[in-house]
């Protein structure tokens, strides 16, 4: 089980951690979209153009990786507390687990082929 | 059902000391028979003075004894008669009707707790809580043994946990608890406060014991720190200030 891993401690140390990381990072994304114009934001050229700056990328990075871990233990704690049982509290431990990895996967994918200039 | 006892009317009217009256709706509900809870309605006369316990007991005495009601010491110390007196958790020997401000009492059981019948609820896993976080000093010598035969303690040593101790374990704060309600296996704030008040307790030596029990999957992280606790305790303890304690501990920054 995932508790004889990690204390629930440990993992909330983890929750509040990503918490204030992912809000500072996400305030200097906001400024940099803000500074370079926001309603530009989503052309094509201007999103290949962020991935292949690399300190950019990093840190799209470490956003996509502070809200999946934040947010996949949300979900997980919050499952929790809607019905409990050993099977679903196990179901739920570690589909968030992998949900949180596939999506910390699939976004790093898209951050490092773009990056490379693969797109 | 609206009734009240005619020679309950007639005694306290010639008396002279009653001309208020209230209806009481009661809880009426026995698992083991009924499909639905009702409410039987009384209407009970009252002094400034006469608490809801107080009115319970003229209904049942005098009215319908079927009604089910657990109580002792009718002075808030053995914590036994704890219920939801107009939506919120209280002692009703600790809740004056005339405080109520209300023509209307309702009385159910208490939230988050197996019903037993009518007002009545079942303790056994807010005891088995508390039993789970060991409340009682833990240190390998003894005050027979110990060189100064006491442990002393400065007021300072007492102010930090003393709050605590007031605990009854009436269950009220539990009933309020909104993470009670969904988490069925939460470990409850009456179980967490108890944890904080040996924690603070200079004489004990238990403290990563009692850490490791709460601090687990439904354990001191469930609380949302809702504060209905601290809000309902009718001795004055502030389990929502003690987790928030407790979870210092666990995150560092406490010693």
């Amino acid at each position: 089980m995932m508790s004889n891993v990690m204390r629930e401690s440990h993992i909330m140390k983890i929750h509040y951690l990503t918490a204030m990381l992912a809000v500072a990072l996400v305030i200097v994304h906001i400024m940099v979209r803000i500074v370079q114009g926001f309603s530009d934001s989503l052309l094509f050229d201007n999103v290949v153009a962020n991935y292949q700056f690399i300190p950019y990328a990093i840190l799209l990075e470490a956003v996509l990786v502070l809200i999946s871990v934040h947010g996949f233990n949300g979900l997980r704690v919050i499952l929790l507390e809607l019905k409990q049982g050993r099977a679903y509290e196990n179901a739920v431990t570690y589909g968030c687990l992998a949900g949180m990895i596939i999506l910390v996967a699939y976004g790093s994918r898209t951050i490092i082929m773009t990056s490379m200039g693969m797109v | 059902m609206a009734t009240v006892h005619p020679q309950l009317l007639k005694e306290k009217s010639e008396t002279g000391k009653s001309s208020k009256s209230i209806i009481l709706r009661i809880s009426k509900f026995n698992p083991k028979k009924d499909s639905k809870s009702t409410f039987l309605e009384f209407t009970v006369p009252y002094q400034n003075w006469t608490t809801v316990l107080d009115a319970i007991l003229e209904v049942k005495n005098y009215l319908d004894h079927s009604i089910g009601v657990r109580y002792s010491c009718r002075q808030a110390t053995c914590g036994s008669c704890g219920m939801i007196i107009n939506g919120k958790p209280k002692l009703a020997c600790f809740t004056k009707i005339s405080e109520l401000n209300s023509n209307v009492i309702t009385v159910e059981p208490m939230n988050n707790f197996p019903l037993i019948r009518d007002l009545v609820v079942g303790f056994e896993r807010m005891f088995s809580t508390h039993k789970r976080i060991k409340p009682y000093i833990i240190r390998e010598d003894s005050e027979i043994t110990s060189a100064t035969k006491e442990f002393l303690q400065s007021p300072e040593d007492v102010e930090k946990y003393i709050q605590f101790a007031g605990c009854i374990k009436c269950g009220l704060c539990n009933s309020a608890c909104p993470t009670m309600a969904t988490d069925s296996t939460f470990i409850g704030p009456q179980a967490l406060a108890q944890a904080y008040r040996y924690i603070a307790d200079n004489r004990d030596q238990g403290k990563d014991k009692r850490l490791r029990i709460i601090d687990e999957r439904h354990g001191i992280w469930g609380c949302h720190f809702a504060g209905s606790c601290s809000q309902v305790c009718p001795k004055g303890v502030d389990p929502a200030m003690g987790i928030q304690l407790l979870r210092g501990y666990l995150l560092g920054y406490r010693k």
